[in-house]
């Protein structure tokens, strides 16, 4: 079981007032709060560890360098990766996505090829393969989704093939919270000899994962949307694959041993061990801990607690908007397929007319297309405003987003 | 400084079809605007002393006691502004 209100209590942010109310965040799939936890942790290593790791042989740069190796540790457990040379920190999802397209892509897709995309994916899933294939020369294709918002499980399979290297798949949509057994379609790709590129930024954050399990390629997530600082993510990648790619950036840390060779004039280059040789530069060290940190507190938590928790509101949440009688609900109808995310709209509103009417009542939601404007093409919706949970929200705070979209209704 | 610039911290061109033009007021100044906005725009209905549904020149909008204000079926940020400076003078 999940304690909401010691949850609660580790957040310094939710005691706060907007607009003369108490602040209800429901914007958890663009970014979570943070717990005093992780503020404390990155405090911490700024008043007491902060040097460059790697880098130097003195006591503060060591202790900078355990415990950002710690932090890959922590992170590949997280996700039951074999270890930390699986594990690349980079700044988020976006930039993990990145990553494999001009690391792998660049070098391994030709002409011929095709990169299998899914309709509702985020834009950072799209548009990575969209500027590649320009350089390349390969083919996006699109696999369809169904009226309610969940993949056609079925258009997938009719449009791969053995000239499919990849697919490209949302792990839960960032939209509708539509969950995809990635599992099933990591299967159906191995068959053609495609590798599978799992967007996590919606699920690690709020479900138990198991990259072995998954026996998916790649799995990218964001550390800011799982009570970590901004500007940290992870890549997990399997290690056999990981070894035979190229770099992504170059520069310090990522390289073992540039040597200048007088006679041609050149310099030769080694790569650096993983996950090194992914992180170029100095990295966000600070970010990392602060993820580490995040981890900690969630498997503290439980994964299965969070998720049964979230299944809840969701569940209390899609009742309760059934007596908003302007509302519209969209997304799948069998609360399965779906975790803690509600895209809805409001009669005669537009979706930022919702979001800041809630707003002047201290109810923080999103509007819009939430990068993700494919799929509010495909679902016939000019934007809409999304509700998202996690830990830290309540049934009462539900109850609350109730009670002022009904006194909106009415006026 | 324009009058525009001198009451608005930022114009947002929201995401969506709709393309809404969200219009977020200086917070010291954002009393003074809307006391402004309401001497001249028709207002159309109040919501809990808080939303303003109002009308000038055939456009449509809301405005928050918060500071924030929403236009909407506008050609642009240039007509906009232009309202805007019709309101705010």
């Amino acid at each position: 079981m999940l304690d909401v209100d010691k949850i609660r209590e580790d957040f310094p942010i939710l005691k706060r007032k907007i607009n003369g109310y108490p602040l209800i965040y429901f914007d958890n799939a663009a970014t979570s709060q943070k717990p005093i936890q992780v503020i404390s942790a990155v405090t911490e290593f700024y008043e007491h560890h902060n040097a460059n790791i790697h880098r130097a042989v003195y006591t503060l740069s060591q202790e900078a360098s355990e415990l950002y190796e710690k932090a890959h540790e922590e992170v590949a457990s997280f996700i039951n990766a074999k270890g930390i040379e699986e594990t690349i920190f980079v700044r988020g999802t976006t930039e993990a996505i990145n990553l494999v397209a001009y690391a792998w892509g660049l070098h391994k897709l030709r002409k011929e090829d095709e990169v299998l995309v899914t309709l509702m994916e985020h834009h950072s899933n799209i548009v990575p393969w969209e500027n590649l294939s320009k350089i390349r020369g390969f083919r996006v294709k699109y696999a369809r989704i169904r009226e309610d918002g969940t993949l056609d499980y079925q258009s997938l399979e009719d449009m791969i093939s053995k000239k499919t290297k990849l697919v490209c798949v949302s792990h839960v949509s960032n939209v509708t919270g539509v969950v995809n057994d990635v599992k099933k379609i990591a299967k159906l790709a191995h068959e053609f000899d495609a590798l599978v590129l799992v967007d996590g930024a919606q699920s690690a954050p709020h479900m138990p994962v198991d990259v072995k399990d998954l026996s998916v390629d790649f799995f990218a997530f964001s550390g800011h949307k799982m009570l970590a600082p901004t500007g940290i993510g992870v890549l997990y990648g399997k290690r056999e694959l990981l070894e035979k790619m190229e770099p992504f950036h170059g520069g310090g840390e990522m390289i073992r041993e540039v040597s200048y060779d007088s006679a041609r004039d050149r310099c030769s280059i080694s790569w650096n061990e993983l996950p090194w040789k992914f992180e170029a530069g100095t990295p966000n060290s600070c970010g990392g801990i602060g993820l580490m940190e995040a981890v900690r507190y969630l498997k503290n938590i439980g994964m299965d607690n969070v998720v049964s928790y979230e299944k809840e509101l969701t569940d209390y949440a899609a009742d309760r908007l059934k007596e908003c009688k302007k509302v519209t609900v969209f997304g799948p109808k069998n609360p399965k397929v779906k975790c803690g995310i509600i895209p809805l709209n409001v009669e005669g509103m537009s979706s930022h007319d919702v979001a800041l009417l809630l707003d002047s009542y201290g109810i923080m939601l999103r509007s819009g297309f939430h990068c993700a404007q494919p799929l509010h093409q495909l679902i016939g919706l000019k934007s809409s405003a999304r509700a998202s949970f996690y830990i830290y929200n309540t049934k009462a705070e539900i109850d609350r987003l109730i009670t002022v979209l009904q006194e909106i209704e009415q006026a | 400084m324009s009058v525009v610039d001198n009451y608005v911290a930022r114009i947002d061109e929201a995401c969506g079809e709709e393309k809404d033009l969200i219009v977020i007021f200086k917070y010291d100044k954002k009393d003074e605007a809307i006391k402004k906005i309401l001497e001249k725009a028709k207002r159309e209905k109040t919501v809990s002393v808080m939303i303003f549904e109002l009308t000038f020149r055939n456009t449509s909008f809301r405005v928050y006691a918060t500071g924030k204000a929403i236009f909407r079926k506008l050609k642009g940020k240039d007509e906009l502004r232009s309202i805007l400076t019709e309101l705010l003078s």
